[in-house]
């Protein structure tokens, strides 16, 4: 590749946190083949130790932007968790790139009671573990414990809904607890968690040290499913649009340059280093190549969509994401007080300033802000077992909101759907 | 970041106002860290202090204290499972509502730049808190001080060492004295606009490769 030229002297830095995951991998592509400098700035990493340190250094201002989690944005803006400054989502960074993950001696209980379930993995494996939940509860035994990595994550959500989809109450069937990534493979050999639901490399690593079994990839469940975004603080976004352009722009190229499938290794190998998510190459190159080794015989996936960062219009971010991101918020009662939902996603997704940013590139852009999931995909692959396009035979409609929750029969108590009828009518 | 608030005194009484009687728990991987923070703690005449080295069993330890304030510094990645904890209070099997005191977002703001975070039982006056969080802050940048100095002094040691050995090359193969040594690397690291510890480093891997 030719040196790019530069826009002018690169004497921005533009400060920007990530947690250490397969998916920070545009920022770090954006630094390391000089996307950031072709854009005029230089990027000045940041590895964080969690989601909340994330959270309160772009609060504070020290940090510009950040790789976080798609929920992460409209909390913010909603203060919820932590009352901080309002954040906005100008681009989303990838798509997928969950797992869910069971420890061995799990995945032979799933397999005593329902092996093909078991075996077949994805949306199937959760009834296979409904059974055993049923049978823990039978014989009064201690529930499962499973983890994911922070309240407002996919991840959360995602587990979440396969659990409920087989009929599982993930707040009283089971105790869900947070694992930071790092420990989790360390807490699944202890015998702490039972499963958990984690960004790659995660589930991988678990796989390659012998003590966990994956059994079911986001793309499996939800293909082309949102995940991380790029977060900024909405006055900053406001103080700093030319900067903000230059910085969706690098991210773009380097989503682009990320989704050559040429590419995959070299990236691989540069996000194994220790300064950046520190595992083995080898590891590393599951997630990012599609061929994501499960464990204990069940066969290996292979998936060229395992995480998506370009393609498929990856970077757009779909304000129906965010409302569907709302509805498991008010589905968990983590958000009760009621609002206006398409108001917030509007407000917090920013696919004005995503579109005029890549104007200049050349990227096709979706002319529409809101679409529907699973509907379309059922409808053009009818043959495909069940279960194939979002989370079962499930549909989901940005525009009936409401109705997609009531339909919803396992939720938290405290959730008020009515409530928010009255504010989305 | 900002570090207006930096060079405050560094162990400033803790006011009347403090309550000695608070439950603290400190989270902290570090131990000259953790050593530093719990003096504080205890010249202030705080008696119900815990402190955590490891992350294992941390609800369990929490659901045990039952504390008031929760510290915890920022390279610690059990900050999210607190996040969780204090959401869900079903994690613990009962209510437990806490989080950080939004009435005082100045003082959270200079926890997070000198990195530490605290979390605060819901309810709580700010100032019965605040004391406390101000000793931390000023103990946390005390051990940043250090840490640098230390980091700094250790860099300079290496780099005296690596020019030791450049300046060694140098006598030996070109047969020079040692000032004449020194003042070549010298003139080299100046018109190449490097530090001298640089060009040392240089000649000494280009050696080593060439022993090779």
């Amino acid at each position: 590749m030719t040196e790019p030229t530069r826009k002018q002297p690169g004497e921005r830095e533009v400060h920007a946190g990530f947690i250490a995951l397969a998916d920070c991998a545009p920022l770090i592509i954006a630094r390391e083949r000089g996307f950031d400098r072709q854009q005029g700035f230089t990027f000045q990493l940041h590895r964080e130790a969690s989601w909340a340190n994330i959270r309160d250094k772009l609060d504070i201002g020290a940090f510009d932007c950040a790789h976080m989690l798609a929920p992460m944005p409209i909390a913010a803006t909603l203060g919820l968790g932590r009352t901080t400054k309002p954040v906005v989502a100008p681009m989303s960074l990838s798509l997928n790139g969950n797992a869910i993950t069971v420890s061995r001696a799990l995945y032979a209980e799933m397999r005593s009671v329902d092996a093909s379930a078991a075996k077949a993995g994805g949306m199937a494996a959760a009834y296979a573990l409904a059974e055993v939940v049923r049978q823990l509860g039978a014989e009064g035994r201690e529930p499962l414990t499973l983890g994911m990595v922070y309240p407002f994550s996919c991840h959360n959500y995602d587990l979440r809904y396969w659990l409920a989809a087989a009929g599982i109450d993930p707040d009283n069937d089971v105790n869900l607890v947070v694992v930071p990534p790092p420990l989790l493979a360390e807490s699944l050999k202890a015998g702490r968690v039972d499963g958990f639901c984690v960004g790659q490399p995660w589930n991988s690593v678990s796989v390659g040290e012998g003590h966990g079994v994956i059994i079911a990839t986001k793309s499996e469940l939800w293909p082309l499913s949102p995940e991380k975004v790029l977060g900024v603080r909405e006055d900053w976004a406001q103080n700093n649009d030319e900067l903000l352009g230059d910085i969706v722009r690098a991210l773009s190229l380097a989503c682009q340059w990320l989704d050559v499938p040429d590419h995959r290794r070299e990236a691989a190998a540069i996000l194994a280093r220790p300064q950046y998510v520190g595992v083995a190459e080898s590891i590393m190159q599951e997630p990012l190549t599609g061929n994501i080794v499960c464990g204990e015989g069940r066969h290996d996936v292979h998936d060229s969509d395992s995480v998506v960062f370009f393609r498929h219009d990856a970077n757009f971010p779909w304000r129906s994401h965010a409302v569907w991101l709302i509805t498991q918020m008010i589905r968990w009662g983590q958000a009760r007080e009621p609002f206006d939902i398409r108001a917030l996603a509007n407000r917090v997704y920013r696919s004005d300033i995503y579109r005029q940013a890549v104007a200049e590139l050349g990227i096709d852009v979706p002319s529409r802000d809101y679409k529907p999931e699973g509907r379309d995909a059922a409808a053009s692959a009818e043959s495909e077992p069940v279960l194939s396009s979002f989370f079962s035979s499930n549909a989901f409609d940005p525009d009936a909101a409401v109705d997609y929750l009531r339909a919803l029969a396992i939720r938290a108590p405290s959730a008020d759907i009515e409530a928010f009828a009255a504010e989305n009518l | 970041m900002h570090k207006s608030r930096r060079g405050q005194a560094l162990s400033k009484p803790i006011s009347k106002s403090a309550d000695v009687s608070l439950k603290i728990l400190v989270i902290d991987e570090d131990p000259i860290r953790r050593a530093i923070l719990e003096s504080g703690l205890k010249e202030a005449g705080l008696v119900n202090v815990t402190m955590l080295d490891s992350p294992s069993g941390l609800v369990e330890q929490i659901y045990k204290l039952d504390p008031d304030v929760v510290l915890i510094d920022l390279e610690n990645p059990s900050r999210d499972v607190l996040e969780q904890m204090f959401q869900v209070s079903r994690a613990v099997r009962r209510p437990i509502a806490m989080f950080v005191d939004q009435s005082d977002k100045d003082s959270i703001d200079a926890a997070i730049d000198a990195g530490v975070s605290a979390y605060i039982v819901d309810g709580l006056k700010k100032e019965r808190v605040r004391p406390i969080l101000e000793m931390t802050i000023s103990r946390f940048r005390a051990f940043d001080k250090i840490r640098s100095e230390l980091e700094e002094t250790k860099s300079a040691l290496k780099d005296r060492k690596v020019i030791e050995k450049a300046k060694g090359i140098l006598m030996k193969s070109r047969g020079l004295e040692e000032d004449e040594a020194y003042a070549l690397l010298r003139k080299t690291a100046m018109s190449q606009g490097k530090r001298l510890a640089e060009v040392a480093e240089g000649l000494v891997s280009s050696f080593d490769l060439l022993k090779e």
